[in-house]
């Protein structure tokens, strides 16, 4: 499309059963960026990705996410998904009897005219080649979506959903967690991969290892539903070596979280993050 | 992207043709009429009797006073048989133009039409087209509708019509042998596996007219069959009728396939009886899909008779406003080391109400049986119900029987996740739906799963938000 990729988020406040989580968020990304948001468990990370994407049980309160000049807050989630907003998520749901082709095929057809779908021969071997880059087994074609996926192998088909459609803007939630050393690079690969002037990526993750095979332009730390530090690549390996308590203790905060009990529902299928 | 689905309504399929019929009873249901219709099709006197026996049983048996409700049938207020033209159609080219149209409004598949030589189509009460494939007839199997079968077969006919579902089974079992009019007969000879699904593609046209086909299967020994039969019926504003009889017989180690896709006009009561005896080591399958009409009981029940025989009930049930879907399957376990499954798939909306009522009966012989029986429902909205009444009766101790049940809804998160990758509301829906009752279609012959997919689409449409 254009270098001229413009994706700013404007002064967001977003709350969830009447409380406010995100407090005003500032960012502003453009064409072949990728900013990465970082901060510990329960400061808004996860938040801010399911409030861009229209998360109905976010309710926003204040502020813009424009895309290209285009309020995105002012869409139904399909149409910011047309617009070229993913999010690759940290818990994607499972849809029984509804094969990984058909859906990825629905979505493609989506963004296409009535009587201009995708032939199938073409769509089979565009998604064979991302499944072979991605190393997923061509089985996984014909499994239900997400259905008795491993946490990894969730992950692994965000990103290749993310591949097949190729948006503008991409965001991934927390999409290291659960993936092992080897998984993560191919991950990380497939991201870089799809780098490209006319795009920009929107990393959050708490852990820096990610951020060894997808090096970031921007580092921001979140804090309290605020973003609170912003740096270059070199923020990411200093919270690495040092942790967090140095900007905590910068910026005077003794609790970094907000709205705490969101963040600990972690849902019973998910593996955590191996060392 | 979304296309602009047709309201209630507009019933997709409620067009009607101009159409004169050849000979038609009137309203209401006494002797007479019973024996006009058996004269009319020249029946021999056995049958006759057979009619009238099943009449007076029909005024002695009780109205069910279970399941849904069926205040307003009004049994005179029923036309009884309906003639639509003197001649059968032999070949395609024989078959009225009218009645030609009317299979083209209802867009049958072109897949179809390619086993139209084995299409039994019904029109009306009476079967109008009707020929067999060339192999079928060399390998000895008899397929027609059922009139003909009694005039040609009298004796294979005489040997199994009502052996599996007597008259005195239930009010409307009694009152279809009463009335019956076409229907398909199936007979497969011993050895004998049929390659091709045969297919019947019929339809109810004239108001307020019963349909009352009476279908009758016999498997011989290590055969196979697949039978099909989809169905879409005009919309009209007072009740019909529906009230077939299906018989199955499946001999030693022989297979049978029932598939059934039935879309009702809203108005209709559906009222069936569906039964199989499986004899040793045979095994019987009921797929089975409600969509549609007023009221539907019909439980296909399977009587596992011989050892290792093996039976199954794979059934999906729509209701939408005003519907009350109350369906479900009964097994029989009268042998040692019988199987039953039963998947039962229920969709309600708009206030719609399904019940899934099944019985998985062990007598004293069926040591080493066993039986799982699943039931899911998706319910749409808050308006609409869902029951599960099983019915157990357990007299031998050596048995497995299995029940799962889960209830849910169409999930905000899932509806989110698939908006997110740029599906619509509508689109996100019908493909949770579709994956909900995709056991279920995955076993159908591909023409019919097409066209499932689409009425699901259609009633579907305006279910969301």
């Amino acid at each position: 499309m254009s270098k001229d990729l413009q994706f700013k988020i404007d002064g967001l406040k977003a709350s969830v059963d009447g409380k406010e989580i995100l407090k005003g968020i500032q960012l502003e990304m453009k064409g072949g960026e990728i900013h990465a948001i970082m901060g510990p468990n329960g400061t808004g990370k996860s938040t801010l990705a399911s409030a861009i994407m229209g998360h109905p049980k976010y309710e926003v309160t204040e502020g813009k996410v424009l895309l290209n000049e285009e309020d995105v807050l002012e869409m139904e989630v399909d149409e910011r998904a047309l617009a070229g907003l993913f999010l690759a998520m940290q818990y994607p749901s499972e849809i029984t009897g509804v094969t990984n082709s058909d859906f990825m095929r629905s979505a493609l057809n989506a963004r296409r005219e009535e009587g201009d779908e995708i032939s199938l021969i073409k769509f089979i071997r565009q998604m064979e080649a991302k499944m072979k880059e991605l190393e997923i087994d061509p089985q996984f074609m014909h499994r239900y979506l997400n259905e008795g996926f491993s946490g990894g192998e969730k992950k692994r088909n965000e990103i290749l959903q993310m591949a097949m459609i190729d948006p503008k803007v991409g965001i991934l939630d927390e999409i290291d967690s659960g993936l092992d050393i080897d998984a993560l690079k191919i991950v990380a690969a497939g991201v870089n991969a799809m780098r490209s002037e006319e795009n920009a990526f929107l990393i959050i993750t708490h852990y820096q290892r990610l951020l060894n095979y997808i090096k970031p332009d921007y580092v921001h730390v979140m804090m309290q539903g605020r973003i609170v530090k912003s740096g270059g690549a070199e923020l990411a390996e200093r919270l690495e070596a040092e942790g967090y308590d140095w900007i905590k203790e910068e910026l005077g905060i003794e609790d970094e979280t907000v709205g705490q009990e969101e963040e600990f529902q972690v849902p019973m299928n998910t593996t955590g993050p191996k060392l | 992207m979304a296309k602009k689905m047709p309201e209630i309504g507009e019933y997709k399929y409620g067009f009607r043709d101009e159409h004169k019929a050849v000979f038609q009873t009137g309203k209401g249901l006494t002797k007479d009429v019973v024996i006009s219709i058996s004269k009319q099709k020249n029946e021999p006197e056995w049958m006759l009797e057979f009619r009238l026996k099943a009449l007076e049983q029909f005024n002695k048996l009780p109205m069910p006073r279970w399941g849904g409700n069926l205040d307003d049938l009004d049994f005179n207020d029923i036309q009884y048989y309906v003639k639509p033209s003197e001649t059968q159609g032999k070949t395609w080219e024989e078959v009225p133009t009218e009645i030609k149209e009317t299979f083209d409004k209802l867009g049958i598949p072109e897949a179809e039409q390619k086993f139209l030589a084995g299409v039994s189509a019904q029109y009306e009460s009476e079967v109008v087209y009707h020929s067999m494939q060339e192999d079928l007839e060399k390998q000895g199997v008899i397929f027609m509708d059922t009139d003909t079968a009694l005039k040609e077969y009298p004796e294979l006919f005489k040997e199994y019509f009502g052996t599996v579902v007597p008259p005195s089974d239930n009010k409307f079992a009694a009152l279809n042998s009463a009335v019956w009019s076409g229907g398909s007969f199936i007979y497969v000879p011993k050895g004998v596996k049929c390659e091709v699904p045969l297919q019947a593609y019929f339809r109810i046209n004239s108001e307020n007219m019963g349909q009352f086909e009476r279908t009758l299967i016999i498997t011989d020994e290590d055969s196979f069959v697949h039978y099909v039969e989809g169905c879409t019926a005009p919309i009209y504003s007072t009740n019909s009728l529906h009230s077939a009889v299906v018989e199955i017989v499946c001999r030693k180690n022989s297979r049978a396939r029932y598939t059934t896709i039935q879309n009702w006009a809203p108005n209709i009561y559906n009222l069936v009886t569906k039964r199989a005896v499986a004899e040793e080591g045979a095994n019987m399958e009921w797929v089975d899909g409600n969509i549609g009409s007023k009221l539907t009981m019909k439980y296909p029940a399977v009587l596992l008779k011989g050892r290792g025989a093996k039976g199954s009930v794979l059934s999906i049930a729509v209701a939408g406003k005003g519907q009350h879907q109350d369906a479900g399957a009964k097994m029989v376990h009268l042998a040692p080391e019988t199987t039953s499954t039963i998947v039962s798939k229920s969709i309600s909306k708009h206030g719609g109400k399904v019940t899934y009522r099944g019985l998985a009966s062990f007598n004293r012989k069926s040591q080493g049986s066993k039986a799982n029986i699943q039931c899911d429902t998706l319910i749409l909205d808050n308006e609409s119900t869902s029951d599960t009444i099983p019915y157990n009766e357990i007299l031998n101790d050596d048995i497995i029987l299995e029940h799962e049940a889960t209830v849910s809804k169409v999930s905000e998160e899932q509806l989110f996740y698939l908006m997110s990758r740029g599906l619509s509301e509508s689109e996100a829906t019908q493909m949770i739906i579709m994956g909900f009752i995709e056991p279920f279609t995955k076993e159908l012959p591909m023409e019919y799963a097409v066209e499932m997919n689409r009425l699901i689409k259609f009633e579907m449409e305006g279910s969301i938000g």
